[in-house]
Order: C-alpha cells, then sequence, then structure tokens
C-alpha cells in the first residue's frame, strides 16, 4: 500500500514540474514583460533605466534560468508579488481557493447525488422513457457550451423572472449568510447540471455492468427491493471504476468553474486566472495554474489508490498499465 | 445466424454502413449535420435569396423583433440574426473541421508512436496524454491563446483571417489526446498481428511497417476520433470566442456572437438563444455521428446496441 502512494505521489510531482517548466515558457511568450509593462505607464523612464531595471529583475535572461530562480523562490515558500493586487500572491490565494473550492464541493455533492441516483434508475429500466431521458441528458449535458447554460440561466431566473441574482457576490459585503448562498444559488447550479450530464453517462454503464454479476441476479430472485440491491449489491461494486471516472472529470469541472466564475464575477481562483493572464499578472498566474493543476493531478493519484485499494484483484505495484 | 451469415458475404464497409444506418441516433445526428454544413457552404447564396445582409448595420430595425423580412429579429446594431447566424456558421464549422482533421493528425502520429515504439517512448508519450486527459484544457486555453505570435516569430497580424488560423492551431494542440488514445490502442492490437509478426520477420523497415501495415488497421479508430474531437474542438473555439480571445471582428462565430447577446442580455436575453442552439445542435448531431460510427466500426460491436 505504501508503495503505491510513494509511486503516485511521485509521478505527481513530476508530471507537476514538467508542467511548471511548459507553463513558464508559455508565459514568457506572452506580450511584455513586468517591465515593459512599468515602462508603459511611467513615460520617465529612459531606455537606459529599463536595461538597468530589466538586468536587476532579471527578466533579460533566458527563460529557464528565470524558471530555476522561481523554483528557487518556491521552496522557500515564495510566489513572488502580484502585480494586479499589489500584494504578495500568497496573501491573495487563500481566500480565491476557499471560494472555488465552496464551489466546486457544492457542485459536485449535488451532482454526484443526483448523477448516480439517474444513473441507477436509468439501469434499473433500461429501455423505459426514463433510461432515455437520462441517456439524452448526458448526451446534451456534454454538448451544451457551460457559458451558454450559464447565460440561459440568468436569462431565465435573473431577468425573465427575477428569482435570482445574476452575480455570484452580494453588493454588500457584510451580507450575512443566507445573502450570501442565495447569489450562489445560480453559478452552482450550472456548474451541478454540467457534472451531473457527466456523472449520468458514467453512472448508468457501471450500475448497468454491476448489475449482470450473479449475486445481483440472485438477491434479484429472492425478492428484494429494489433499492435493497441497489444500495447493497450494486453500488459497492460500481463505485470502484466510478470513482476513478470522477477524479478525470474533475479537469471538466475545473474548467467550468474558470467559465462560471468569470461569467458571475465570483473571484475565485478561474477568475483570478483568468484575469491575471489578461492582466499579464505572470507571478499569480503561475500560481494559481499550478496549484490548481497541482491539486487535481494529486486527486487523480489518490483516485488511483483508492482503487487499488477497492478492487482486490489489481496487485499493489503492478497497478501500472 | 442468417443475418450473420449474409453480412459475412459484405465488405467491411458495407457492413459498417449496414451497421451504421440501423443507429437512429448517428442517422439523425448526420441528417441534421448535412443540413447545418450545406447552409454553412451556402450561407451567401441563402441570405442573397431572403435579401438579407450580415453586415448591414440598420438603425431602425435594432432589436427588431421576428418578421418576415427578418425571420429571427433584428441584433444591437439592427443586423439580421438570422444573416450573422448563417455567417458565423460558416467560421465556426470550418474552423471546427480544419482544427478537428489537425488534432486527430497529431493524436495518430503520437498515438501511432507510442503504440508501435512501446517501451520507454510509450510510457513518456501516454503520461503526457493521461496528463492533458485529466487537467483542466480551459486555462491551458486560455494560455495558449494569449501567446504572442511575434514572440514566436509569426506576423503581428491578429484580426479576420489570421485569427482563424490561430484558433485552429490552439484548439487543435490541445484537442489531441483522445485520438492519440484510440491510435495507440489500434497500433498495439495491430502490432501483435501475424501478418506484422511476418513483416518484422522478413526484415522490413519499422517505418514501413508502421505505414503500410499498422496505420491502415488505426483508420477505423482515427475517424471515430476526429469526429468526436470535431465536438469538442467546437466547443473550445466557441468558448475562446466568447471570453474575446478567439475569433476577431469583422467576422463572427456562434461564440463571438454569444459575447455580444451576454452584453445586451438585460435588454434583450432573447438574443443569447440562437447562436446556443446553434453550437449545441452541431456538437450533440457530432458525437451522435461519431458514437455511431464507433459502434458501426468496430468489429467486435455487440448487435443491437
Amino acid at each position: 500500500m505504501g508503495r503505491i502512494i510513494i509511486q503516485r505521489t511521485f509521478g505527481a510531482g513530476v508530471t507537476l514540474l514538467v508542467l511548471s517548466g511548459l507553463t513558464f515558457a508559455l508565459l514568457a511568450l506572452m506580450p511584455g514583460d513586468p517591465v515593459d509593462l512599468l515602462a508603459g505607464s511611467d513615460p520617465r523612464l529612459t531606455p537606459d533605466d529599463i536595461a538597468r531595471l530589466k538586468a536587476l529583475y532579471g527578466v533579460d535572461k533566458p527563460f529557464w534560468e528565470r524558471w530555476v530562480s522561481w523554483l528557487g523562490r518556491l521552496a522557500e515558500g515564495e510566489f513572488g508579488y502580484s502585480r494586479m493586487f499589489g500584494a504578495p500572491v500568497a496573501d491573495v490565494l487563500p481566500e480565491a481557493l476557499l471560494r472555488t473550492l465552496s464551489l466546486a464541493i457544492a457542485a459536485l455533492a449535488i451532482s454526484t447525488v443526483l448523477g448516480i441516483a439517474g444513473g441507477a434508475l436509468a439501469a434499473l429500466k433500461p429501455g423505459s422513457i426514463f433510461d432515455y431521458g437520462a441517456n439524452f441528458l448526458a448526451f446534451a449535458g456534454v454538448a451544451a457550451p457551460s457559458f451558454w447554460l450559464a447565460l440561459m440561466g440568468m436569462a431565465l431566473f435573473s431577468i425573465t423572472l427575477g428569482w435570482l441574482p445574476a452575480s455570484a457576490l452580494p453588493a454588500d459585503p457584510d451580507a450575512g449568510f443566507f445573502e450570501r448562498a442565495r447569489h450562489l444559488i445560480l453559478p452552482i447550479a450550472v456548474l451541478a447540471a454540467l457534472e451531473t450530464a457527466a456523472i449520468l453517462r458514467h453512472a448508468r454503464a457501471a450500475v448497468g455492468e454491476a448489475l449482470t454479476q450473479a449475486h445481483v441476479q440472485t438477491a434479484r430472485s429472492k425478492g428484494l427491493s429494489d433499492f435493497r440491491i441497489i444500495w447493497r449489491h450494486v453500488l459497492p461494486n460500481a463505485m470502484t471504476p466510478l470513482v476513478t471516472v470522477l477524479a478525470l472529470d474533475l479537469g471538466a469541472l475545473a474548467s467550468g468553474a474558470v467559465v462560471v466564475e468569470v461569467m458571475f464575477g465570483y473571484p475565485g481562483m478561474g477568475k483570478l486566472l483568468y484575469d491575471a493572464i489578461l492582466g499579464a499578472d505572470y507571478n499569480l498566474a503561475m500560481a494559481v495554474l499550478l496549484l490548481g493543476a497541482g491539486a487535481i493531478l494529486l486527486a487523480n493519484a489518490a483516485a488511483d489508490v483508492a482503487y487499488a485499494a477497492l478492487d482486490p484483484r489489481i496487485g499493489f505495484g503492478k497497478a501500472e498499465t | 445466424m442468417t443475418a450473420v451469415a449474409l453480412n459475412m458475404a459484405e465488405t467491411p464497409t458495407r457492413r459498417a454502413w449496414t451497421r451504421f444506418r440501423r443507429n437512429r441516433a448517428a442517422v439523425l445526428g448526420a441528417c441534421l449535420l448535412t443540413v447545418l454544413a450545406l447552409s454553412a457552404i451556402f450561407a451567401g447564396a441563402i441570405t442573397a435569396v431572403l435579401g438579407l445582409d450580415a453586415e448591414a448595420v440598420d438603425l431602425a430595425s435594432r432589436y427588431s423583433p421576428v418578421s418576415v423580412a427578418h425571420p429571427l429579429g433584428g441584433d444591437e446594431l439592427g443586423r439580421d440574426v438570422l444573416a450573422r447566424l448563417l455567417q458565423g456558421g460558416q467560421v465556426s464549422l470550418s474552423v471546427g473541421l480544419a482544427a478537428a482533421v489537425a488534432a486527430a493528425g497529431i493524436g495518430a502520429a503520437i498515438g501511432l508512436l507510442a503504440g508501435f515504439q512501446g517501451g520507454l517512448t510509450d510510457s513518456i508519450l501516454m503520461r503526457i496524454t493521461d496528463g492533458m486527459l485529466a487537467l483542466p484544457v480551459l486555462p491551458l486555453l486560455i494560455v495558449l491563446a494569449a501567446v504572442d505570435p511575434t514572440k514566436l516569430g509569426m506576423s503581428a497580424d491578429s484580426g479576420g483571417a489570421a485569427s482563424v488560423v490561430r484558433i485552429v492551431l490552439i484548439v487543435a494542440l490541445v484537442g489531441w489526446p483522445g485520438a492519440a488514445r484510440l491510435t495507440r490502442a489500434a497500433a498495439l492490437s495491430a502490432r501483435a498481428q501475424d501478418y506484422v509478426r511476418a513483416a518484422r520477420a522478413v526484415g522490413v523497415h519499422p517505418f514501413r511497417i508502421a505505414i503500410r501495415h499498422v496505420a491502415p488497421a488505426a483508420a477505423g479508430p482515427v475517424i471515430v476520433a476526429a469526429t468526436l474531437a470535431m465536438g469538442q474542438v467546437i466547443l473550445f473555439e466557441s468558448i475562446l470566442s466568447f471570453l474575446g480571445l478567439g475569433i476577431q471582428p469583422p467576422l463572427a462565430s456562434w461564440g463571438a456572437m454569444l459575447a455580444h447577446a451576454q452584453d445586451t442580455i438585460w435588454e434583450r436575453p432573447m438574443l443569447a438563444i440562437w447562436p446556443g442552439v446553434a453550437i449545441f445542435l452541431t456538437v450533440i448531431a457530432v458525437n451522435f455521428v461519431g458514437d455511431g460510427l464507433r459502434d458501426a466500426l468496430n468489429p467486435r460491436a455487440v448487435e443491437n446496441r
């Protein structure tokens, strides 16, 4: 057990390191560097000053040298300074992270319950209207652009009906918990709808597969209720493949969160990243990208470990395919 | 049993076609896609016949309601919504097609290399592919779209046609992993076939084996991957254009139209419906066709899915 945990964590670490180099190279290809931006806003700087500043901050060096020194500072727990916020990146991140996590966890919880329940019901009655409906919803959720779903949600619930606010944060910063929660209903619902569609499809397949097994047939012939069969005999078996798929879907969930945050003006990690890239705040962009990627890679590694732990057929150590 | 015997006499292509035709969703998708493609190809002719103009600004028909002159009404500048939808479809569909072909090409090359070479090459390439599949795509797309092309030695021109080429490249760079996985699986199974081992034993050059004997076996999966990738890249393009990082004016794509619709959503929420419906129908049709092709081209596919 220990071995596979070490293996997966190490793998995720190596991937993250490579990824940080790639991201750094891409960010180096973006228009302007911090000193150019400074020079643009301060006409008193002479070309000499600019060259001196560039040498001072090291932005005239090739990107890999800057990457190595960035890694060095990261090892000391230093994320650098955010240009947009005029504050250390480390001060900006925690609140944004908390916001995104509350959005994503709420959406994930709702969609896991709805997706698995819907998938199980569809698998129990194959060929029924419900099965077709679930299948169509699963297809539709994959085909509908996330931002369009958000737009339609706003158009219907905020504009036409006027039930829900179209922004994710209340105008009054001292608003109480319920007022805050009310502003989050629409963003969470949009994100949950997208994720439910994905889970529905996998859950339908996993439960359908588990239903064909002999012990389930026995339980059925004994006359156990559908609920009991699903709860006691099917779900424990169907959960194993589902966990892996859920972890793989986290990337899509994160993409959806970026869209929802940008559209509803919710200052979480996604909006932070979008603003940082458009505002050439590269320290902040780097930190957000790697934190997000790291979290998802770790979740995937954890799912691998859980899979190996749950499925006795997979021997530890030879899980590599 | 007789049906199987009859099928045996047919060519694989015919058999695949028979199986595809039996899949109702796939046929529906194919029909829908044909209509969409035709309306995009003949967008100019259709608008001319209807007497519409996608770029004519007419402030008198600003936000005009549905009428004979404007079948879907007018937008915030009084341009005809139907004409713009047709023109936007031209851009969205051609970007989708080009990027899907490019993505499938990249994926096929990587998958073929990984499956055929095996060993360390395979491990490294598949680690990259899995990483691309697990990580969120949108942040990567935003980063790629923000790259300054002049720093790569390309021209600084970013309006109109240049933005189309750019977006095709960006989207293809992100859309290939699915194709890579499918191709690798096909290459792996082809590599173990006797005819490939025979070619190897006779001393045929590995490159020639890969191209002549392994690649044709992977053709089916690559076609499926290209189709499924098309739905994905159309979504990617729409989202980038929506965020203002994709197709640039004066060209319009469905995603770019939705960006304008968001600006005016408080006055005219209806404007946000049509471009989204167009994207939705296209992607769902492409996915139906892709799934149908996958079942039809897979020799081991279960009958009567």
